[in-house]
C-alpha cells in the first residue's frame, strides 16, 4: 500500500475519532448522554488495557515463550472477577475523595502530602516511558511493514524519522483531544467515548484475523490445536514456573496501579455499578483478544520465514495471503490500539504533574494567583506541555534502546515500575497505620530497587551501567548485581526485580508506618479512606440519604436552618420553574441557589458540604472539614467576643449597684452619724446643763454639789473623749496623721494593750490566751498607734463577748514580711450581714451592745491600720468574733498618701 | 458488631453469602490459574492452554452470575443492612 494513502487513512481515521468525541463533549454539556452511560462503553474503555502490546506484542511473545502471554490477562482477570475485594473500594474512595489520578489518590490518602504526590507522579512519569515507547515502536514497525515505499527520508536512521513524526502527531492528538477544557472531576466523556470506539475496533480486527488464520489458513480448530502440540516441542515454550506466578501476580498489581487504568477505572467511572457490570465482562473481553493469540503464532512461525519478527504476524499473515483488507483493518487495530493507550496515558499523566507537582510550586511561589482564577490557563498550558514532554521521554527511551527488544519485555519493564504503587495503595486503604514517611519509603525503596534491577539494565549492557557491574556488582560488591541481588543467581531477571522491589517496598512501607506517627490529616483520611464504607452506613443511618435527589429532603434540611423563609423560597423557585407547590425541580439553577442561601445562614463551606451531602455519592473531605471548621472558629471568636463584651458589661453594671448600694449605705449612715453625733454630743450636755442648773441654784447640800460636779465633770470627759476620738478619726483620714516610728517588742505591746484594757469592765471573768513564743518579735512601726489597735481590740472583746467565762485567743504568725495577729474570742460572734459595717462610723450593732463606746472604735482602728501600712479585717467562720491584724515587719512610709 | 440484630432473615442472609462468595472469588480464580505452573509436567502447550481458556470462561461466568446477584441485591436491600459477618 503506498504510504502516504496510509499516512491519509490515518488522518481520517484520527479525524473520525475526534469527532465522536466532540460529538459526546457536546451532548455531555447538555446533559443527554443517554446510552453512552451505559456499562458497556464503562468496559470497552477499560480495553485501553490491551495497548499494542497486546495487539502486535501479544503474538510475538506467544511466538517466543508460548503460553506465557496469557499471564498478563490472566492476573487482570482475577483483580476483575474479584472487584468486590479492592476495585469496589478504590471506585468508592475515588467518587468520595474526588480523586483525579493515582497520585492524587496517595498523596491524599496519606495527608495531603505533595511530596508524595511529587515522587508517585515522579515514578509514573518513568516507568511510563519505556511504555509509551513501545507503543512507538509497534506504530513504527507496524508503518514500515505495511507501506512498502516508505520515503527514504522518513526512515533514516533506522525508522527513527517515523518514530518521531508519529510522537509529534500523538502529542497533537492528545493536546487536541484532552486539554480542550478543563473539568474538575477530570472526566472525559468524549474520550472515553472514542476508545470505546477503539477498542471495538481493535477487537473486531483481531478476531477477524484470528478467524481468518484458523479457518482460512491452517484449516479448522482441531488443525491449530495439532499445531501447538507439535510446537511442545520448543523449549523456550516451556512453562517456567517462576516466571508464570511471577507474571499472574505483576500484572495484577499493575492493572490496579496503571495511571491509565486508574483513569478509566477509577476517575472516568460515572456509576459505581458499572463496576460489577465490568466485573466480568472486561475479563470477557480480554478473553476474547487473547483466543486467537496462540493460532496467530503459530500460524506465523510455519508460514514466515525465518528472519521475520514475530510481532508483527498479526499484518505480516494476511498480507503474505494477499488479503489487504484484513490487513487494513489489522492495521487499524494496531493504531487504534496505540493511540488510545497514549492518549488516556499521557492524559493520566499531566493530569498528574499539573495536580501534584506544577500547581503547588506554582501557588506555593505565588499565593495571590490562586485568587485572581486566571488558573485555568496556566493548567491547561502545564498540561500540554507535560504531554509533549512525556511523548518526548518516550521518544528519548525509544532512540536510545535502539526500538530492538522485543514489545513484550519493554511492556513488563513498565509493569514492574507501576506496580510499586501497589503496597502504598493497598496499605493506604485497608490500614490505617500507613503512614505518609512510611509510604515515601516503601516507593522510594521499590522505585530504587526496580530501576537498578530492571529500568537501567534495559536500555543493554554497557549502555548506562557498565558491563563490569553486572559481572562483578558496583565497585566490586558482588552481592549488589542488579541481575543477582544478595546472591539470589539463577532467577529470572524480571522475576529477580520484581520479588526484589516489591517486597523490599512492602518492609519498608510497613516497617516505617509502624515507626513512625502519623499527623493529624493524615489520620483523619486514614479513617475516611479505610472505613470508605462504614462511613456511608453511618450516614445512612443518621438519616442522610446518599443520591437521592430529593426536594423534600433538601426542603427538610432548608428548614432545619432556614425556618419559614425556606418555604418562601421553595415556593417562589417552583413558581419560577412553572409549578405548582413547594417543590422545585432540582436543577442546577435551583441546587446552587439553595446553597447560596444556606451559606447565608451557615457559611460557604457548610453549605457546600451539606448540598454535596445529600445529592451524589461524594462525602466531605478533610479540606471541606477543615473549611467548616474554619468558619465556624470564625463564628465562635464572634460569639466569644460578645459574650466577653457582654460578661464586661454585667460586670460593670454589678459593680455600679454595688457603689450604688455603698452610696445609699453611706447616705444612710452619713445621715446616723450626724444624728448620732448630735445624740452623743447632746447626752453629755443634756446633764452637763442641768446639774449646772441646779449648781446656779444655790441653797443646795454640800454632798449634792459634790456629786454634781462630779457627774458634770465625768460628763465632760466623755464628751473630750468623743472630740478626741473624732479629731483622731478625721487626722487619721485625711492621711495627715504623723507617725513614730520606732523598733518595738511586739509581746510587750500585746501587754500593754491587755494591761490597758483591763480597765474594761474589770469585774468580768475574762481569760486571754497568748503564746509569748511567738510574739518575739520586734516591728518597726509606730508602738503607740498599734497599742491602740490592740487595746481596742481587747477591750471590744471583753465588752460585747457574751460567753461566760469569756475567753480571747491571741494568735501570732509570721508570713513573709508581714504578721497576721488574729484576736479570737468565744463568742457568737458577729451575724453575716453586719460584718461588712463594723468598720463604719457608728455601727455599733445593736443598743443592747452599747457599752459606753461611740461606735467610732474600729473605725479608728482601721484608719491606723492603714496608716501603718497594714490592714484589718473580720475572720469569719471561727466560732466566734475574731478580727484578723495584718501589718508588715518593717513599715516604710511611702512618700504618697499612704490612702491613695 | 454492637447494633444491629446478630440474625438475619433469609433473604438477607443469602445475600451475605452471596458477597462471601464474591470475596472468594479472586481465590478460586488464582487456584485454577496456578495448576498449569504448580509442578504439573507441561505435557503440552496445547492442553495447558484449552484447560486455562476453560477455567478462564467457567470464571466469567460465575462472575456474570455473581454480579447479577449482587446488583440486584444491592437495589433490594441497600448497603445498610450489615451485619451478620459483613465488615
Amino acid at each position: 500500500m503506498p504510504f502516504n494513502l496510509l499516512v491519509l487513512i490515518c488522518i481520517l481515521y484520527v479525524i473520525f475519532l475526534f469527532s465522536v468525541a466532540f460529538v459526546v463533549e457536546r451532548r455531555a454539556a447538555r446533559g443527554r448522554l443517554g446510552f453512552l452511560r451505559s456499562p458497556i462503553i464503562y468496559t470497552l474503555s477499560l480495553s485501553i488495557y490491551c495497548t499494542a502490546w497486546t495487539f502486535y506484542g501479544a503474538v510475538g511473545y506467544a511466538a517466543r515463550s508460548g503460553i506465557e502471554f496469557l499471564t498478563i490477562y490472566l492476573g487482570p482477570t482475577l483483580v476483575f472477577i474479584g472487584w468486590w475485594v479492592i476495585l469496589r473500594k478504590l471506585v468508592r474512595i475515588g467518587r468520595q475523595q474526588r480523586v483525579t489520578s493515582i497520585a492524587d489518590l496517595i498523596s491524599s490518602r496519606f495527608g495531603k502530602s505533595n511530596m508524595l504526590g511529587v515522587v508517585v507522579t515522579l515514578i509514573a512519569v518513568i516507568a511510563a516511558t519505556p511504555y509509551i515507547a513501545l507503543q512507538l515502536q509497534s506504530l513504527t514497525l507496524s508503518f514500515s511493514v505495511f507501506a512498502q515505499d516508505t520515503p527514504e527520508d522518513w526512515l533514516l536512521p533506522g525508522h527513527q524519522g517515523i518514530a518521531l513524526w508519529v510522537a509529534a502527531g500523538l502529542a497533537l492528538f492528545t493536546i487536541l483531544f484532552g486539554t480542550r477544557k478543563l473539568d474538575a472531576k477530570e472526566q472525559h466523556h468524549g474520550i472515553v467515548t472514542a476508545i470505546a470506539v477503539e477498542a471495538v475496533v481493535k477487537l473486531v480486527a483481531l478476531l477477524a484475523v484470528g478467524a481468518f488464520v484458523v479457518w482460512g489458513m491452517a484449516g479448522g480448530i482441531g488443525a491449530v490445536i495439532d499445531k501447538i502440540s507439535a510446537m511442545s516441542a520448543n523449549p523456550a515454550w516451556e512453562l517456567k514456573q517462576d516466571r508464570w506466578i511471577g507474571l499472574i501476580v505483576l500484572s495484577a498489581a499493575a492493572v490496579i496501579s496503571l495511571p491509565r487504568m486508574f483513569q478509566v477505572m477509577v476517575v472516568e467511572n460515572i456509576d459505581e455499578s458499572h463496576l460489577s457490570w465490568a466485573s466480568w465482562a472486561f475479563p470477557l473481553y480480554l478473553f476474547a483478544m487473547s483466543l486467537f493469540i496462540l493460532p496467530i503464532a503459530v500460524e506465523g512461525l510455519e508460514r514466515m520465514p525465518a528472519g521475520a519478527n514475530p510481532d508483527m504476524f498479526v499484518l505480516t499473515l494476511p498480507l503474505s495471503e494477499g488479503q489487504g483488507a484484513l490487513a487494513m483493518l489489522a492495521f487499524l487495530g494496531g493504531f487504534s490500539s496505540a493511540t488510545s493507550m497514549v492518549i488516556v496515558e499521557t492524559i493520566a499523566l499531566a493530569t498528574m504533574i499539573s495536580n501534584n507537582v506544577v500547581m503547588p510550586i506554582w501557588l506555593r511561589l505565588r499565593p495571590s494567583a490562586a485568587m485572581s482564577g486566571d488558573l485555568r490557563g496556566g493548567v491547561l498550558l502545564t498540561r500540554r506541555l507535560a504531554i509533549i514532554g512525556v511523548l518526548g521521554l518516550g521518544y528519548a527511551y525509544y532512540s536510545i534502546s535502539g526500538g530492538s527488544a522485543a514489545l513484550a519485555a519493554i511492556g513488563l519493564i513498565a509493569f514492574a515500575g507501576m506496580a510499586q504503587f501497589l503496597p502504598a495503595l493497598l496499605g493506604g486503604i485497608y490500614w490505617r497505620g500507613g503512614t505518609k514517611i512510611g509510604a515515601l519509603a516503601g516507593l522510594i525503596t521499590g522505585f530504587v530497587v526496580w530501576g537498578y534491577t530492571l529500568f537501567l539494565p534495559s536500555f543493554g549492557e554497557g549502555a548506562l551501567l557498565s558491563a563490569q557491574v553486572f559481572i562483578d556488582g558496583p565497585w566490586g560488591l558482588s552481592w549488589l548485581r542488579p541481575e543477582a541481588l544478595l546472591g539470589t543467581e539463577g532467577m529470572d531477571p524480571l522475576v529477580h526485580s520484581v520479588f526484589w522491589s516489591l517486597s523490599l517496598n512492602t518492609i519498608a512501607f510497613a516497617l516505617v508506618s509502624v515507626l513512625t506517627f502519623p499527623d493529624p490529616v493524615e489520620r483523619i483520611q486514614g479513617v475516611a479512606f479505610v472505613n470508605a464504607f462504614d462511613r456511608e452506613a453511618l450516614a445512612e443511618r443518621l438519616g442522610w440519604s446518599h443520591g437521592q435527589a430529593e426536594p423534600e429532603a433538601l426542603l427538610s434540611l432548608a428548614q432545619r436552618i432556614l425556618g419559614e423563609e425556606a418555604l418562601t423560597f421553595f415556593e417562589a423557585q417552583a413558581k419560577a420553574q412553572g409549578k405548582d407547590g413547594f417543590l422545585p425541580d432540582l436543577t442546577p439553577e435551583f441546587l446552587a441557589e439553595a446553597e447560596r442561601r444556606l451559606a447565608g445562614s451557615v457559611g460557604a463551606a457548610t453549605a457546600h458540604a451539606m448540598i454535596s451531602q445529600l445529592f451524589g455519592r461524594a462525602t466531605v473531605t478533610v479540606e471541606d472539614l477543615m473549611a467548616v471548621a474554619n468558619e465556624t472558629a470564625q463564628i465562635m471568636e464572634y460569639s466569644a467576643k460578645l459574650e466577653a463584651k457582654q460578661e464586661e458589661l454585667s460586670r460593670t453594671a454589678r459593680q455600679l449597684r454595688e457603689v450604688n448600694e455603698k452610696l445609699t449605705q453611706l447616705s444612710v449612715q452619713k445621715d446616723a452619724f450626724l444624728s448620732q453625733i448630735s445624740h452623743e454630743l447632746r447626752t453629755p450636755m443634756t446633764s452637763i446643763r442641768a446639774f449646772s442648773e441646779i449648781l446656779t441654784e444655790g441653797d443646795i447640800p454640800a454632798g449634792m454639789v459634790a456629786d454634781s460636779g462630779r457627774i458634770i465633770h465625768s460628763e465632760a470627759v466623755r464628751l473630750t473623749r468623743l472630740l478626741d476620738d473624732l479629731l483622731d478619726l478625721s487626722v487619721l483620714e485625711n492621711g495627715t496623721v504623723q507617725l513614730n516610728l520606732d523598733l518595738a517588742h511586739l509581746g510587750k505591746m500585746l501587754d500593754r494593750a491587755v494591761q490597758a484594757a483591763s480597765q474594761t469592765r474589770p469585774e468580768r471573768e475574762f481569760e486571754i490566751i497568748r503564746d509569748p513564743a511567738a510574739e518575739e518579735i520586734h516591728l518597726l512601726t509606730d508602738p503607740d498607734r498599734l497599742v491602740q489597735v490592740f487595746i481596742n481590740l481587747v477591750s471590744n472583746a471583753r465588752k460585747y463577748c457574751d460567753a461566760a467565762p469569756g475567753v480571747l485567743r491571741i494568735v501570732v504568725r509570721q508570713k513573709g514580711g508581714r504578721i497576721n495577729i488574729d484576736f479570737i474570742d468565744n463568742g457568737k460572734g458577729i451575724p453575716k450581714e453586719s460584718q461588712r459595717l463594723i468598720f463604719e462610723k457608728f455601727a455599733r450593732l445593736t443598743d443592747q451592745m452599747r457599752a459606753g463606746g461611740a461606735g467610732l472604735g474600729l473605725a479608728i482602728v482601721r484608719e491606723i491600720m492603714a496608716n501603718i501600712g497594714g490592714s484589718i479585717s473580720y475572720l469569719p467562720g471561727q466560732k466566734g468574733a475574731a478580727f484578723r491584724v495584718t501589718l508588715p515587719l518593717r513599715f516604710e512610709k511611702r512618700l504618697s498618701d499612704p490612702k491613695a | 458488631m454492637p447494633n444491629g440484630p446478630l440474625f438475619l432473615a433469609r433473604g438477607v442472609y443469602r445475600r451475605r453469602r452471596l458477597r462471601d462468595a464474591a470475596r472468594l472469588m479472586p481465590v478460586l480464580g488464582l487456584l485454577l490459574f496456578l495448576l498449569p505452573g504448580l509442578g504439573h509436567d507441561s505435557v503440552g502447550n496445547a492442553r495447558d492452554a484449552i484447560y486455562l481458556f476453560a477455567a478462564w470462561g467457567l470464571l466469567i461466568v460465575f462472575a456474570a452470575i455473581l454480579a447479577q446477584g449482587l446488583s440486584q441485591s444491592d437495589a433490594e436491600g441497600g448497603p445498610s443492612d450489615r451485619t451478620e459477618d459483613e465488615t
